[in-house]
């Protein structure tokens, strides 16, 4: 049964990297990552089950936090660094 | 894992999971911009990841791992809508024109403005 | 002070729950940890009706089930777009406008419709939700309107009262 569901993750981990490798723009990469992060979550808990060490899930808390972090992170150097100018005028006072 | 039925369960929302994670992948490359690829991508974070943690969950039994799992389960749920907002505004600041069909009235009373004014 | 003192009973029941061992150094650790977690947020003045939205109560929880429902509605509806070979959108970004009146009802209602697969919540201001439609049949509005009238009723806790 988790044999299954590794194989669909890692194939649908592996659509996901296709778009994040051909995103014509930036977001659309970090779209991909995000949800690329998001299924290694949930591989790390299916391998957690696989190998029947559930511990993983604690890993797999962690980096479901990480995952989030580095997306807003990502997003706020591409929206106020490089991209100059933003849509609400209150963040130009950052 | 002993009983029959619990098995049964797990392996439905499990497949049921990993159905809708590859079809959220395949949304993913298939649509147009990235607002609504940002839809596809919810799909995953919703639903996939919901029932195949709703699997896990069934072969976990009453112990601390159900407890994990539905942690690693409202961190998602938390953590996705956030994310999802956060690009989608990026990328209207960023320039990215979303895709539009031209509509006067969305069928809806009080929808404000047209969307021409962001 | 009541605030403060719930989030750090909920910090420890969290604690008890991640650790699984239960000697009495772990479990001081445990306590220890909390407190430091509280005295902090109380410093950043974190704690308050948005931080820690008790008053909201189990509202919240009857709400949950009819989302997830929703959730899973439109989550099918998605799919069966995206399985279809023609690829049948239509996005469209619309405005909606939200009925509640704290910020922590408005962002709950936010977030709900962003949850929803097929509409995005892209930006607010004030009382007006910038909504980004995958399909024009998606925002027809009645979901919608519904999800407003039970988000406003987590909000308040009463139905009618416009």
């Amino acid at each position: 049964m988790f044999i299954a569901a590794t194989v669909g993750v890692l194939a649908s981990m592996s659509l996901v990297m296709a778009r994040a490798l051909m995103g014509p723009t930036v977001y659309d990469r970090v779209l991909a990552v995000n949800t690329f992060g998001t299924k290694t979550v949930l591989l790390i808990a299916v391998l957690g089950f696989l190998t029947e060490r559930p511990e993983f899930l604690d890993l797999a808390i962690v980096y479901a936090l990480i995952n989030f972090i580095g997306t807003i992170a990502v997003l706020k150097f591409f929206e106020y660094r490089d991209l100059g100018r933003t849509r609400r005028p209150e963040a130009d006072a950052e | 894992m002993i009983d029959p039925v619990l098995d049964a369960l797990s392996w439905i929302s499990i497949l049921g999971g990993v159905f809708f994670m590859i079809v959220g992948a395949v949304g993913v490359v298939r649509m147009p911009d990235v607002y609504t690829r940002l839809h596809a991508a919810g799909m995953t974070d919703t639903m996939g990841a919901g029932l195949l943690l709703l699997g896990m969950c069934f072969q976990a039994g009453p112990t601390l791992v159900l407890v994990r799992l539905i942690l690693v389960y409202a961190f998602l749920l938390f953590t996705s809508p956030i994310g999802t907002h956060a690009l989608a505004s990026a990328a209207l600041s960023g320039g990215v024109e979303p895709y539009r069909v031209p509509v006067e009235d969305a069928g809806r009373a009080d929808s404000l403005r047209g969307g021409e004014n962001s | 002070m009541l605030r403060a003192f719930g989030l750090g009973a909920i910090l420890f029941i969290f604690w008890l729950l991640l650790s699984g061992h239960y000697t009495p150094m772990l479990i001081g650790f445990g306590l220890g940890s909390s407190v430091l977690v509280v005295y902090l947020a109380t410093r950043m003045d974190v704690v308050d009706h948005e931080g820690l939205p008790l008053q909201l109560g189990g509202r919240f929880w009857v709400y949950f089930p009819w989302l997830m429902k929703e959730i899973f509605i439109a989550n099918v509806k998605v799919a069966r777009i995206i399985l279809s070979p023609k690829l049948p959108i239509s996005p469209v970004v619309t405005h909606f406008r939200a009925s509640q009146e704290s910020d922590l009802g408005k962002a709950i209602y936010a977030n709900s419709i962003t949850l929803t697969p097929g509409t995005i919540t892209t930006g607010i201001q004030g009382q007006d939700l910038e909504i980004h439609a995958l399909t024009l049949k998606d925002i027809d509005g009645r979901e919608e309107d519904e999800m407003d009238l039970r988000v406003r009723w987590v909000e308040r806790g009463s139905k009618r009262d416009r």
